[in-house]
């Protein structure tokens, strides 16, 4: 239905009532703007939690030991817990089938480290050639260390970028030069990244069977690492490795005599655990922002009725006077509605537009840690606008409608 | 001549709480078209009470009343608003100019609720403001027109429609005597030109202008004269 005449009408009211337009269009603009700003911090935020897992392969669980707090079978609480070549590879074998890769870990302390006369202080750790999987680790140049590495306990070393950058020339190809460790010549095999960056990149592997003979270590190791076989949903992978990470902790308390409720004897980290407790943390913040951008709308809302009741108020002589002269009361609340849904939805598109654009232009430019490229769903934000449209139509119609029942005479009188 | 106004044992009260207010007790009134009346009476005597019911503003409680030969009856709110817009024009004591509007858009209000389209309504409205001599105010708001000049704005919406009968209220009541008699001289020239004009006043100058006095008094009409018509033209220059 459109009426050219109603719109000139309408125009003519809007452009010789600009503050009240203006304040009407403002709070609905405002209350989409808070809205959209708030949805895209909320994407923002999942996407950013989403990427900072996504680093690590994400179902990773890696066990760390303490000591024993607890009296458990006669054995005195203080103990400490040392993990075993048996604990692995009784692992190895009991949760094959889940198992995607593995690696025991053995760190070593205090080695000391030459290239040709000049001392490198990093760490040495000695692992399975699974571990490139656990940690994500990508080749730079040369390989990883190998299964027949490890098989045959060769003085092989796997350096990092870091290393590389301060310990070579630019041009200088570490591959097959050799590294002093603890007086022992171990050949370079490959250079790796990580993308946790130079903070992982502080260390050196070597074979955890070099390690632990080179180094006394015997059987010890200080970390058991794995990750699991993909599974086809999040929901999966994360049932998957809460059974794994349960049988896991039973076997090895029941192996190291540690009491089933010592909260601090044998330790794991559960990537999946954790993810999901950040996804359930960004849900919660999510709900937060949708409440509170729907509380915005229905302030926004409110503020729209109670600008249209001022305004019906304050036009009710002129509402007194367009009846005397011939106005239906139908076409006094089809005149009050046309106004305020035309100025609900220009503003309210307005108000989209503009928190979109600049979600769009500066969304990528936030480096906030945890929020990674605001945005906001389109069809998300169209749908508030349209509600808030039919929101704004109905805290139009009632003030429109009470307009149109006043008594012409009563309307007339109102100063 | 046609009637165009006719109304038998009006009455019309008023519920104030407990209390009822009987305003009109029985009013039989008859307009020839053409008529220039002037309707009198003390303060509260039901005059605008009477002229609302004429106005179709407000109903009466019981009698007849036949516009133009049609019975009023049981009008609803849009039904009344149509014949208000079509047979009706209005001039208030407070002329109730919209006062965003200009004095032309003002004058083409009826016409935009009878459905003509914008030039026309613009052509006739301007064709009605140089009648009442305000061409050249066409474009300025109520607020920068003197109190005769927006009286004469109203004049002018209320003659657009074209109606059958325009309904006065105290339209001299805000207004000096000269500028009254000004305004006088507008409705008297519209009546010439076969307007049937009722005007509510208190004042016998202007009531004396019009061609016919009725008084009210205790809700009923006390007398109903007609009398020798007094041309404002006299009066003003
Ligand atoms: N809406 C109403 N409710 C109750 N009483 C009313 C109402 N309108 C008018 N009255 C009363 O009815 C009586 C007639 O009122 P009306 O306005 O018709 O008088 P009037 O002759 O026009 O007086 P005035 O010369 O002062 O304008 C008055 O006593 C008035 O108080
Ligand atoms: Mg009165």
């Amino acid at each position: 239905m459109f009426d050219i005449e109603r719109w000139q009408e309408i125009f003519d009211t809007i452009r010789k009532n600009k503050l009240r337009t203006f304040l009407t269009g403002l709070s609905v603009a405002s209350g989409i703007f808070i809205l959209v700003i708030l949805l895209g911090f909320g994407q923002g935020l999942q996407n950013g939690v989403a990427n900072e897992f996504a680093e690590d392969a994400s179902n990773r669980i890696w066990v760390w030991t303490q000591t024993t707090t607890k009296e458990y079978k006669g054995l005195n609480p203080g103990r400490p817990i040392q993990l075993r070549n048996e604990n692995h590879k009784f692992i190895e074998r009991q949760f094959k089938e889940e198992l995607d890769h593995r690696s025991a870990v053995f760190r070593i302390r205090d080695a000391s480290v030459y290239y040709k006369k000049e001392v490198l202080s990093y760490s040495v750790q000695g692992i399975s050639y699974g571990y490139q999987f656990i940690d994500n680790q990508h080749m730079s140049a040369g390989r990883f260390i190998n299964q027949l590495d490890e098989e045959s306990a060769a003085k092989v070393v796997v350096i990092s970028n870091k290393i590389r950058r301060e310990v070579f020339d630019k041009d200088q190809d570490p591959v097959n030069e050799f590294l002093d460790i603890a007086g022992i010549k171990f050949k370079i095999v490959g250079v790796y990244g990580d993308h946790g960056g130079d903070r992982e990149e502080e260390r050196i592997f070597i074979p955890i069977t070099t390690a632990q003979r080179v180094f006394n270590g015997a059987d010890r190791v200080n970390n058991l690492s794995y990750t699991l076989k993909p599974a086809s949903s999040f929901n999966e992978a994360v049932e998957a490795s809460l059974n794994f990470d349960e049988g896991l902790q039973k076997y090895l308390r029941e192996a190291h005599i540690v009491a089933p409720d010592d909260p601090s004897a044998i330790n794991t980290f559960n990537s999946l655990r954790e993810a999901r407790r950040y996804y359930n943390l960004v849900d919660g913040m999510k709900m937060f922002f949708w409440f509170v951008g729907i509380c915005t709308i229905i302030a926004g809302v409110v503020g729209v009725s109670n600008i249209m009741l001022i305004v019906v108020k304050d036009r009710t002589r002129e509402i007194g006077i367009r009846k005397a002269l011939g106005a239906k009361p139908w076409s006094i609340i089809a005149m009050i509605l046309h106004e305020s849904t035309f100025i609900t939805a220009i503003s309210g598109f307005g108000g989209l537009i503009f928190s979109m654009a600049i979600l769009e232009f500066l969304g990528p430019y936030i480096e906030i840690e945890y929020v990674l490229n605001p945005s906001v769903n389109f069809n998300v934000a169209i749908s508030t606008v349209f509600v808030l449209i039919l929101a704004g139509m109905i805290a139009g119609f009632f003030p429109a409608w009470r307009a149109a029942r006043i008594h012409t005479i009563e309307a007339l009188r109102d100063e | 001549m046609a009637t165009m106004i006719e109304i038998k044992d009006l009455h019309k009260s008023y519920q104030m709480g407990k209390n009822s207010l009987h305003v009109l007790k029985g009013i039989d009134f008859s307009a020839e078209e053409g008529e220039l009346v002037a309707i009198m009476g003390s303060s509260g005597s039901g005059k605008s009470t009477l002229l609302n019911i004429l106005g179709l503003l407000d109903v009466a409680d019981s009698g007849e009343y036949l516009l133009d030969g049609k019975l009023i009856k049981n009008l609803n709110e849009t039904k009344a608003a149509k014949y208000r817009n079509k047979f009706l024009g209005f001039i208030f004591q407070s002329f109730n100019l919209i006062n965003y509007k200009s004095a032309l858009e003002n004058v083409t209000l009826p016409l935009y609720y009878q459905g003509v389209n914008r030039k026309e309504r613009q052509r006739k409205a301007m064709k009605y403001l140089e009648m009442v001599g305000l061409k050249e105010w066409s474009h300025h708001l109520p607020n920068e027109l003197s109190g005769g000049q927006k009286q004469r704005v109203a004049i002018a919406r209320a003659m657009v429609g074209e109606p059958k009968v325009i309904l006065a209220d105290e339209l001299t009541g805000a207004l000096d005597s000269t500028t009254s008699y000004e305004v006088m001289d507008v409705i008297q020239k519209i009546n010439d030109q076969g307007n049937t004009i009722l005007v509510v006043t208190h004042e016998n100058d202007i009531a004396h202008m019009c061609k016919r006095i009725i008084y009210l008094k205790d809700g009923v009409i006390e007398e109903d004269k007609k009398i020798k018509q007094v041309r404002a033209s006299e009066y003003v220059q």
